[in-house]
């Protein structure tokens, strides 16, 4: 009596099969109403034409290491244009013979932004480490001491040189424009008319303006025989323009943070330096860690643009590939394959915003 | 009128003078927010400001630490001045500790690292017996378990309980409290109380803004009366509460008594 009384609470404990497991998935998710079970046929059926049609392109049909004639003959994807091409893709004009120097370069690079991703190496060592990798990669790149034969900059391109205008032109934006955020809210009427003049300027014109002012009209006001660095004038562009996107944004995190955080770190005898860099900015830029890497993300994606001043970043040595005549008609796999690495790059970035923002976050 | 209160709280004052001011006033923007404060106090002496809002209260003790600025008389916290003097400033802050109505705990920080930021920074105390201040001071507020935890994590009343643990931690000459029970729920305000009544009993200086009878009939040495940027009247806690002498303290009491 008693026994059967329970198992039928038992029974009414579980719900309706068609609310759990696979059935309730299915029901919940994709034909929870008539319009978004339609959606869901419409994009099955999309699906079935798009997938198979592509599997079958990029890779049963698809050729992986021959000619470009070859290629044309298989009719599907010519993955062999990457390959055939790569050290020129990757390293550009980099000497044929030295390539495997960018190639350390982009090794050290690699691992020394995965030891600063992880904060608990956040040390002193990690800035002697950087110090030193940063003057072995210039050495590695440049050339002319200890053997190593000297490499012109205008060689400098591929991948090498994308990964140099965005890594330095997003770390070296950042604290300017932090410094820019704090600028446009000083008391200082000079220092903030300054800041809003330069924040206002540089975010009303495209980057694209001011590639072509660094690389074009810079020169024409230095004194005569003197030049400076094409791709430095670039990186310096490109600093300046995010600099002043990371500005506004931080700004917006600066007044995020309520007047009685400014008013108890003063209370307690913090002088400036101290209340914004031990109670105001940890708080605000916290808060702007999703916008910032969006901003961040951007500009990885804008170093781009430089193939307009006559820079062959990564972007340009594959559109110089694809201007053989061998291997004409292949865009579409040469695009793919740097848009890959675009992604990694993208999305290792967010991703590690995304790890921070939770580290950050234990606790309040 | 005020000379005369002036004097009846000397009386009673137990050391020399450590906040002074004379003559002075405050205007936001036109607006005239205090008008010819003055007001002098000693050393261990603990001096409770009500008033209706806005009647300048709080900007009156924010004065004292350079909050606000004020535009005209003078204002000698220590036996400095408060000018522009960037440096004054600072070291007028060291000696006097604030409590803040929000508390103003830094979310980021854990509550031991709250604590220990001003002596490191300010005071130039060495970590481990910043910690140890730190600890004691928990300690005293009843609240040493929670050292490791975050502001977010704990009731307001042990927030609040925190920010004075703080402030004590600078080891103050003069303690302001802006209202410090007018945002905690009702079942946290006597923690806090409590906190400030051993503070009392302990000699420290205090200048307190509240509406909290209790205290101030059990552990303060004057109360002021503030309205429309005025000291108003200005007596000993039975004296102000039995018998005030006019009008509008007399409204403001039978106000707040009602509502109590």
């Amino acid at each position: 009596m008693v026994d059967s009384s329970q198992s039928i609470q038992a029974e009414q404990l579980k719900p309706p099969i068609t609310r759990i497991g696979v059935i309730g998935w299915l029901r919940a998710n994709l034909f929870n109403s008539v319009f978004n079970s339609f959606l869901t046929i419409v994009t099955l059926y999309f699906l079935w034409k798009i997938v198979p049609a592509f599997v079958r392109w990029a890779f049963i049909d698809s050729s992986w290491n021959t000619t470009g004639a070859a290629c044309r003959a298989a009719g599907g994807a010519c993955w062999s244009i990457v390959a055939k091409n790569f050290r020129f893709i990757i390293f550009g004009f980099f000497p044929y013979e030295s390539q495997w120097r960018p190639l350390v370069a982009m090794i050290l690079l690699f691992i020394l932004l995965l030891l600063s991703s992880n904060r608990r190496f956040w040390r002193k060592w990690l800035g002697y480490a950087w110090l030193i990798g940063l003057f072995a990669m210039g050495l590695l790149l440049k050339g002319g001491l200890f053997g190593l034969s000297s490499v012109d900059s205008t060689k400098w391109s591929g991948l090498p040189l994308t990964l140099l205008l965005s890594v330095f032109g997003l770390t070296a934006a950042y604290p300017l424009g932090v410094a820019l955020a704090l600028g446009r809210q000083s008391r200082m009427p000079a220092i903030k008319s300054l800041c809003v003049v330069y924040i206002e300027t540089i975010r009303g014109v495209p980057l694209i303006s001011l590639l072509f002012m660094s690389s074009v009209m810079f020169p024409l006001f230095l004194p005569e025989g003197i030049t400076i660095n094409n791709i430095l004038r670039a990186q310096v562009a490109i600093i300046l323009f995010t600099a002043a996107y990371i500005a506004e944004v931080v700004r917006g995190g600066l007044q995020a943070i309520g007047r009685g955080q400014y008013e108890a770190a003063e209370s307690m005898g913090l002088n400036y330096s101290q209340k914004m860099r031990l109670i105001i900015l940890p708080q605000a830029l916290k808060i702007v860690i999703p916008p910032t890497v969006g901003i961040l993300i951007s500009a990885f994606k804008d170093t781009s643009l430089v193939v307009i001043i006559g820079l062959y970043d990564l972007l340009k040595t594959t559109q110089s590939t694809l201007s053989d005549p061998r291997w004409m008609g292949f865009s579409i796999e040469a695009y793919i394959f740097i848009a890959l690495i675009y992604f990694a790059g993208c999305f290792s970035m967010s991703s590690y915003s995304r790890r921070l923002e939770r580290e950050l976050y234990r606790g309040n | 009128m005020n000379n005369e209160l002036q004097k009846n709280g000397d009386d009673r004052s137990p050391g020399e003078p450590i906040v002074e001011i004379t003559a002075m006033h405050k205007w936001f923007g036109d607006f005239h927010v205090l008008r010819d404060i003055n007001l002098t106090v000693h050393k261990g002496e603990r001096i409770i400001i009500c008033g209706p809002s806005g009647s300048g209260k709080s900007t009156l003790i924010r004065c004292i630490n350079r909050l606000e600025e004020h535009q005209k008389g003078r204002i000698i916290v220590d036996g400095i001045e408060l000018t522009n003097d960037l440096k004054n400033i600072g070291k007028i802050r060291e000696e006097v500790g604030m409590v803040f109505q929000h508390f103003n705990l830094f979310p980021h920080l854990s509550i031991l690292e709250n604590l220990t930021l001003g002596p490191v920074c300010v005071r130039k105390v060495p970590k481990a017996e910043a910690e140890e201040t730190a600890m004691y001071y928990l300690e005293k507020v009843h609240i040493a378990e929670q050292a490791l935890k975050y502001p977010g994590q704990l009731s307001g009343g042990q927030q609040q309980r925190v920010a004075i643990a703080r402030s004590l931690c600078m080891r103050p000459k003069v303690m302001l409290f802006d209202e410090p029970t007018s945002a905690l729920d009702p079942e946290m305000i006597k923690e806090v109380l409590d906190v400030m009544i051993d503070l009392a009993q302990e000699g420290m200086t205090m200048i307190v803004v509240s509406h909290e009878m209790g205290f101030a009939k059990s552990a303060a040495h004057r109360v002021l009366f503030m309205d429309e940027g005025e000291i108003v009247e200005e007596n000993i806690p039975v004296e102000f509460f039995e018998n005030p002498q006019h009008e509008r303290t007399k409204l403001f009491l039978s106000q707040i008594l009602h509502m109590e």
